[in-house]
Parts: structure tokens; C-alpha cells; sequence
């Protein structure tokens, strides 16, 4: 078997609120798992477990206090416990997307400069990174007309399929993608779960949380728990 | 930015301090600044975000420290203690300042378009022709309607004039630009569009910079990583959206749940 792309060891995370009286969350606790190239890892625990803290800790947004989140990054293992921010920076633009499920863009610019912004910033000239943008844009049935607009304004669904695309429109190794269908109509549901298919076929290592039953059991090699037992 | 190992910092700050009288400006403040990175200072008021800005510059005069700038060179000079001809030229030719207020860092009393000559003119541009073509060419870059090159400054709004103070500075293409609440005093929807244009620069001009806002969504958008401070000294550096999203100091924890949407 290949080397796993990304390997949680031991993972501990709290949160410590200074401002409600000092009172300690511990939410991760001794987490492991392997994700591999060709994978798509689903974690199945009830809401409220620390599955999207777990994507944020391995996404370097969050900090770990104990364990090791090695991350397969330009042909080496880096650490994401304790990275220093440039190097998590490089990480996220090469290595990890992050399929979150808050659309965080600034005011103003088109929606198919935002997902093109993805591949501007590995270096790709403007006019190729814009019309692979647009095509990732069409196949999530994004139409033409709202190209030009800031996703700002758009509903929902439409937010989070522009999350979608900005992630999906490069070759990431690795994803984690917290509720990726969540609020998508049946159309643009199939539509990423065709995506996920395609990014695991070219050997994308996919970890991530999906709630839909149905979804889930179309996209997923392996449902499992934070504290590591395997699901149906 | 480009990827790490590649290279050393553009800006080295150790141990930085100033203190006004009995007050502290600033203390031991220390950070790197990476080639095309934009580092986003914030605090409240008077936590010492302008002073270390200041101490940058030397506009203000550190009491101790150093601020190790590597030129275009290669050569590390430190600004503290620098002398004034030598910092005047290197403010001139590789830094750009942007004050919070567009009316300090331009020239009132001429035209828009001399307003954004005159930097290049510093540098030695003689051609009356070429010059002005940069600036045509710098005032539509910021939105600026080009019809205006002529008019003075007087006639323009707070953004229209905060856009003119940025093609003022970036005409020279400064290695380093420093900026002072870029946003502030302006209106929500004129701050989106300046936050926009500075993003857009920024990244087509591989720009470093040091921006000190107190505002923790105009941080988030445009900086890198952020730097909390406090009574004049650094509480938490980090990831920006980490520092935002997941706090670590007390203070720091207090000013993200203190706004409504950062």
C-alpha cells in the first residue's frame, strides 16, 4: 500500500475560554488516523464530537496542544502541529483544500475571480486560471450570468458551491471538506459527489464529514469515528 | 509569496523600544517580515500599533532595538540610527508609507497627477511625458477617473483621496509599504473597494507590507499573519485566520468575541 498523504498521531485539542471564566473545552482527545491517496475518509460521529475542529486543527486554523499532523507536502513530511504560519501558508496553496462551510470572500470581486484566485496564487497566468474557474463554475451549475457578481450576495446553496469550486478547481493531494453537500439541491449534489469521485480517482487523499446517508455512502472508502473505530 | 527556505527576511525587528516619558510606546517588540508577505498589526487604541509602525520608519526615534531592513542591495541596514539624508532616501526609493490620514502623506497644493509624478521625479524621471504617462496610467490602476490628473486633491472624496496617497506610493514600486488603518474613516462600501484594490496590488506587485488596523475584518482579508498587541507589546503572532478563529491569549480572545462579525 502507498504511504499514507496524511497521518494524525495522537491528536489532543482544547479550547480554554479566557473570556467565560477560564473554562477548558477538551474536544479532541488522542485522535488517530491515516488517510491515503485514492481514499475518502468520512468521519461519522454526532454533531458536536470535533469533527470540523479536526479539519481545522489539520487545516493549521485551529491549534493542537498535543499529537502530530504529518501532512505528504512537496515530496516530504511536514508537521502541521506546530508549523510556523509561512510554511502552513505554502501547505494550503499546493497541498490541502479546505471545502469550509463559510464562504469568506472580499466584497466586490466576481465570483469567478475568487475561484480562479486558487490557481492565480500557485503562479497559473490569469486567462487559463479564469477559464478553468468558469468551468468548474458551469459544472456546479453556477450559470454564466452570475460570473461577473460577487458571491456575497448569492443564496445558500450558491455560496457554498462557489466553496466548492474554489477548492476543486486545482489538483489539491489532500482535501477536507466539511459538509460539502449540506443546503445543495439534488442537481448540485450529484455534481460533487462526481467531483469527490474524480479527485480520488487521480489519487486525492479526501477526508471529511458528510451527513447525507446517501452522500455519504457514494463518496466515502471508509466511515469511521474520531476515536478511530470503523462504521458501517 | 513564495515557498519557505528560498530565501531570508525583508524586515528583522528585535527587541524594539519606545516609551514616551513614563508611558510605554512599545516593548520588546520583535518579528520577520518574508518577501511578499503581509503581516496586519491590531489592538485597541493605544496598544502601541502606530508607535511600532513609527519605529519602522523612523519617524519616530526607537530608545532601543533594531529594525534590520534588507535593501535592494542585499545589504542589511538598521533603521534605528540611521541617519536622516540616508533614511530619506531609502523611505523615498524602496519604502512607501500610507497614512491613516491621505492628507498627510499628500501634497494639497498640487495637482493629482503631480501628486504621483513627483515621487518618480525624486527618483530622477526627467521625462516631463513619460512621467505623466505613469500617472494616467496609476490613477486609473486606483480608480480614479483619469479626467482628473489635473484637478487638485481639494476636489476629491476621502476615498477618492486614499487611493491617490496608494498610486502616489506604489508608482516607485516599493519593495516595503507600511500603512496606517488604510480603511479607516472611510465608508463600508468605499472600504470594500479599497480593500479589493490593496489585495489586487498586493499580490500582482509581490508587495510586503505592514498594515496596523483596528479593524479585525480588514485584517482578516489582507494580512498573512497578525501580530496582537497590548499595552505596547506583541500578546499573540500568528496564522491570521488562526489568531481570529482560534485565540490563544486572554486579550486576544477578547477582542475577536468583542465584534460583531471579524
Amino acid at each position: 500500500m502507498s504511504e499514507p498523504a496524511l497521518e494524525i498521531h495522537g491528536l489532543g485539542k482544547a479550547f480554554t475560554l479566557h473570556v467565560q471564566g477560564g473554562v477548558t473545552l477538551p474536544v479532541l482527545r488522542d485522535v488517530r488516523l491515516a488517510v491515503h491517496p485514492g481514499d475518502c475518509v468520512v468521519l461519522a460521529d454526532p454533531s458536536g464530537a470535533g469533527k470540523s475542529t479536526l479539519l481545522r486543527a489539520v487545516y493549521g486554523n485551529y491549534l493542537a496542544q498535543a499529537g502530530r499532523i504529518l501532512v505528504r507536502h512537496r515530496e516530504r513530511v511536514v508537521d502541521m502541529v506546530g508549523a510556523p504560519p509561512r510554511l502552513v501558508l505554502d501547505v494550503r496553496r499546493h497541498t490541502i483544500g479546505y471545502v469550509s462551510q463559510f464562504l469568506r470572500v472580499i466584497p466586490r470581486v466576481p465570483t469567478d475571480q475568487v475561484v480562479a484566485g486558487t490557481l492565480r496564487a500557485r503562479g497559473m497566468a490569469a486567462a487559463e486560471a479564469l477559464d478553468r474557474a468558469r468551468a468548474v463554475l458551469t459544472r456546479l451549475g453556477i450559470p454564466d450570468r452570475l460570473w461577473p457578481l460577487s458571491p456575497v450576495t448569492f443564496s445558500g446553496g450558491e455560496q457554498q458551491r462557489v466553496n466548492v469550486a474554489r477548492v476543486f478547481v486545482a489538483d489539491y493531494p489532500i482535501l477536507l471538506l466539511d459538509e460539502p453537500t449540506a443546503s445543495l439541491d439534488a442537481a448540485s449534489r450529484l455534481a460533487v459527489v462526481d467531483l469527490i469521485g474524480e479527485a480520488r480517482r487521480r489519487g486525492a487523499a479526501v477526508l471529511g464529514t458528510v451527513h447525507d446517508a446517501q452522500v455519504r455512502n457514494e463518496v466515502a472508502t471508509r466511515v469511521q469515528t474520531l476515536a478511530g473505530t470503523e462504521a458501517a | 509569496m513564495s515557498g519557505p527556505g528560498d530565501e531570508r527576511p525583508l524586515l528583522g525587528v528585535r527587541g524594539l523600544v519606545k516609551r514616551y516619558g513614563a508611558q510605554v510606546g512599545c516593548l520588546d517588540v520583535g518579528f520577520d517580515l518574508w518577501p511578499g508577505e503581509v503581516l496586519g498589526i491590531v489592538g485597541e487604541s493605544g496598544s502601541g500599533k502606530t508607535t511600532v509602525l513609527d519605529c519602522l520608519s523612523g519617524r519616530v526615534t526607537a530608545d532601543g532595538g533594531q529594525v534590520v531592513y534588507v535593501n535592494g542591495a542585499g545589504v542589511g541596514v538598521d533603521m534605528v540610527g540611521l541617519d536622516e539624508s540616508a533614511r530619506r532616501r531609502l523611505l523615498r526609493s524602496e519604502w512607501g508609507v500610507v497614512h491613516q490620514n491621505a492628507r498627510d502623506g499628500l501634497r494639497m497644493g498640487v495637482s493629482a497627477g503631480a501628486n504621483v509624478g513627483e515621487r518618480l521625479m525624486a527618483l530622477g524621471a526627467r521625462h516631463y511625458g513619460r512621467v505623466r504617462g505613469q500617472a494616467f496610467d496609476w490613477l486609473g490602476r486606483v480608480e480614479i477617473g483619469q479626467d482628473r490628473i489635473d484637478d487638485l486633491p481639494e476636489t476629491f472624496s476621502g476615498g477618492m483621496l486614499q487611493r491617490l496617497q496608494i498610486a502616489r506610493n506604489l508608482v516607485t514600486a516599493p519593495r516595503l509599504v507600511l500603512m496606517d488603518e488604510p480603511t479607516g474613516g472611510l465608508d463600508v462600501s468605499v472600504q470594500a473597494r479599497l480593500l479589493d484594490l490593496l489585495r489586487g496590488l498586493v499580490e500582482d506587485l509581490g508587495l510586503s507590507a505592514v498594515i496596523v488596523t483596528h479593524d479585525l475584518a480588514v485584517a482578516r482579508l489582507l494580512a498573512h499573519r497578525l501580530l496582537v498587541m497590548r499595552g505596547g507589546e506583541i500578546v499573540e503572532a500568528g496564522l491570521t485566520d488562526q489568531v481570529l478563529d482560534d485565540p490563544q491569549h486572554p486579550y486576544a480572545q477578547l477582542l475577536v468575541s468583542s465584534v460583531l462579525h471579524p
